[in-house]
């Protein structure tokens, strides 16, 4: 099945999931998003502006890292770190906004609206729309304002309008709510760009194979370094970005085991977790049919995570596909197992990870003791620390230690 | 012949303009439904679109919001919204539209949901996460049952696209008048009037504008270019306050004639 796999349809579905269940006054824009990105994506000229950017500006290709520490510690698999921490900005997120920025431009768009969570996905928008002299308006949910202050400064640095979301949990979901009602207002003229494999087609088509850089240069350094693929790879889950363009490079190479690891926060038997693939069931919000945290009248339910980029409610549809139909394997992992890795990680490794990474290194950690000694394991190394090491601090007590 | 097209029928031999009131379900609790309902109708309100609180509804600005909130928070569900329009369609004579999102329809099951619908009494459905494209999970099962899907078109929709929507239905369409939410506006694109005229022209079956109407003034302009109006946020907000009077006015000034009498 997996060896001719060519989703989406072309109605943007994964089997049932996806698909486009916005307002609309929206279908003409996500109609005209799809058409032009089908053209530059068979349009050499765009190609080779984006692949210079990736490599001069963003600073591809990333190592990818042999962790003879870690690999040690953990007596097992041998463990790679795909060091997307590397990236300009500090995340795999520039991969997408670049990508988008550069489309929203070639469709005559001279404003962007995006989301942020852990605003990660904000400043490389608002970084992104510099470079290209696009204005740049970003929502944020004044939680994650107060968790990631710093954040929120860099993106006014970079000349982006960030504003404030108090909805709701005042989180991420709602900060795709409102930039999702700006779009809605300000269509004409705007193009909405979002930071995951979620919301409606095209944007989870799009946005994985902006990121499928990621799951590309791993298979081919990969291959360089052992002369085989990878037994299994290892990323963590908010939208799913990361996952799905370290996966998507890998679906058809059966051999390879695909591992997506969400956020269990205080543990997926409390109801303070954003474990959707795990816990949740399908419904549809923000645009697309896919697993998500409600309640059993279709209520959204909070999500809660220690990170703010993975504290979100629902999963991209693919995934929910990919889940279903067996091909990729979703585990979870606490607030406190993630702390734990990310303090392992940088004392072994001297590698401050994000925390959204932290929860794939933490699983990563469980999983390679089982493995044999002659297989591979590879870990998207989403993004670093440097944003995080406030929120580190505070839950160490102020000394760390 | 489903409610809806009958009103709209009766309407239009009596030539008169349509006035279709949005309330939220269990806004200020699911008791106060029936007199709400009650009083929009001997107001003269067409038909009442009834909303279902959902958690993250993107197509509502600040009013609708927060009337959802508020009736999420008096713990407000689906299934008891449905037996509340069971317990009162027997006394209440014009169409009952749902106004929701598509997943607390879901969550339901949408069999069960068009079933226990069509046993309430509902007439029809607007939802506005559901564009054509993605209206099969749930039309045919609808209009099997005698519910009528209402569809939008909004400024933003090609002429040809619009046409193909409206044939689609048999009660009206829902033409959206400005690129954005509900809520309150001061005024419209001066463009509208042509806007709302094209739509008329292409569309086999009643046009009614909606979204940010709020004044008398602006049904008045509004009922000039189309079949009648659909007014949400300013009728949560008069309820709100308690100022039934001026719902009233806002309904009379779709009937210029009664207003004259
Ligand atoms: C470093 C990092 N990793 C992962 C994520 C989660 O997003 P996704 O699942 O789309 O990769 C974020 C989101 O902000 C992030 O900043």
């Amino acid at each position: 099945m997996t060896a001719t796999y060519t989703l989406p349809d072309e109605r943007g579905h994964f089997g049932d999931y996806g698909g486009r269940y916005v307002p609309e006054t929206l279908m003409q824009a996500i109609l005209e998003l799809e058409k032009e990105y089908k053209k530059a994506r068979e349009d050499e000229i765009f190609q080779a502006e984006l692949q210079a950017l990736l490599r001069d500006y963003v600073g591809r290709q990333t190592p990818l890292y042999y962790a003879d520490n870690l690999t040690k510690y953990a007596g097992g698999a041998k463990i790679y770190l795909k060091r997307e921490d590397l990236n300009h900005t500090g995340a795999h997120k520039i991969n997408n906004s670049l990508g988008q920025a550069l489309l929203a431009a070639r469709m005559g768009k001279k404003k962007i609206v995006a989301e942020t969570g852990a605003g990660q996905h904000g400043v490389a928008t608002a970084t992104a729309c510099a470079l290209l002299n696009l204005e740049c308006t970003i929502f944020m949910g004044e939680e994650d304002i107060r968790r990631q202050q710093l954040n929120v400064f860099r993106m006014e640095l970079l000349g982006a309008k960030v504003v404030g979301v108090k909805s709701g949990s005042a989180t991420l979901k709602d900060a795709v709510n409102e930039a999702l009602r700006y779009w809605v207002t300000n269509v004409e003229d705007t193009h909405y760009i979002l930071g995951s494999v979620m919301g409606p087609h095209p944007f989870p088509m799009l946005v994985r194979d902006f990121q499928s850089v990621i799951g590309n240069e791993t298979r081919q350094q990969y291959l360089e370094k052992e002369g085989k693929l990878p037994d299994t790879v290892v990323a963590c889950i908010g939208g799913g970005s990361n996952s799905m363009g370290m996966f998507y490079p890998f679906i058809k190479d059966e051999s390879v085991r695909l591992i997506g690891v969400e956020a269990a926060g205080l543990g997926t038997d409390t109801d303070k977790h954003a474990a959707s693939l795990t816990k949740g069931s399908p419904g549809v919000l923000h645009g697309a049919l896919m697993y998500l945290l409600q309640n059993e009248h279709g209520q959204i339910q909070e999500a809660h995570s220690i990170s703010a980029g993975l504290d979100y409610p629902g999963v991209g549809p693919e995934h929910s596909y990919l889940k279903d139909s067996g091909r990729a394997q979703y585990e979870s992992i606490t607030d406190d197992e993630a702390m734990e890795a990310l303090m392992l990680l940088c004392k072994l490794e001297g590698i401050i990870p994000a925390l959204e990474s932290s929860h794939a290194v933490a699983y990563a950690l469980k999983l390679a003791p089982q493995m044999k000694k002659s297989e591979g394991l590879v870990i998207c190394l989403s993004g670093r620390g440097d944003k995080d090491v406030e929120t580190v601090r505070t839950r160490l007590g102020g000394e760390g230690k | 012949m489903n409610r809806i097209e009958k009103v709209f029928q009766n309407l239009k031999e009596s030539n008169e303009k349509a006035f279709v009131p949005y309330i939220m379900a269990g806004d200020g609790g699911l008791d106060t439904l029936a007199e709400k309902i009650t009083f929009l109708e001997n107001a003269g309100a067409t038909a009442i679109e009834i909303g279902i609180p959902f958690s993250d509804p993107v197509a509502d600005g600040p009013v609708i919001q927060q009337a959802g909130i508020r009736a999420l928070q008096s713990g407000t569900t689906l299934r008891e919204v449905l037996a509340k329009i069971r317990e009162i369609r027997p006394i209440v004579h014009i169409p009952l539209i749902f106004m929701t999102y598509m997943n607390p329809i879901m969550a339901y099951g949408i069999g069960n949901f068009i079933a226990d619908a069509s046993k309430s009494g509902v007439d029809g459905l607007i939802l506005p996460d559901l564009p054509a494209e993605e209206e099969g999970i749930i039309a045919t099962i609808a209009e099997r049952a005698g519910i009528e899907i209402v569809r939008l078109v909004t400024l933003t929709s090609p002429l040809e696209r619009i046409q193909e929507i409206a044939n689609k239905g048999k009660g009206f369409l829902y033409a959206v008048t400005v690129n954005g939410i509900t809520g309150a506006r001061k005024g419209f694109n001066e463009e509208l009037g042509k806007h709302l005229q094209n739509v008329k022209n292409v569309s086999p079956i009643p046009v009614l504008a909606g979204f940010g109407i709020s004044e008398p003034s602006h049904v008045e302009e509004m009922i000039q270019h189309c079949d009648g109006v659909i007014v949400g946020s300013k009728i949560i907000e008069l309820f709100e306050s308690g100022k039934l009077d001026e719902i009233e006015t806002l309904i009379a000034a779709s009937k210029p004639e009664s207003i004259k009498l």
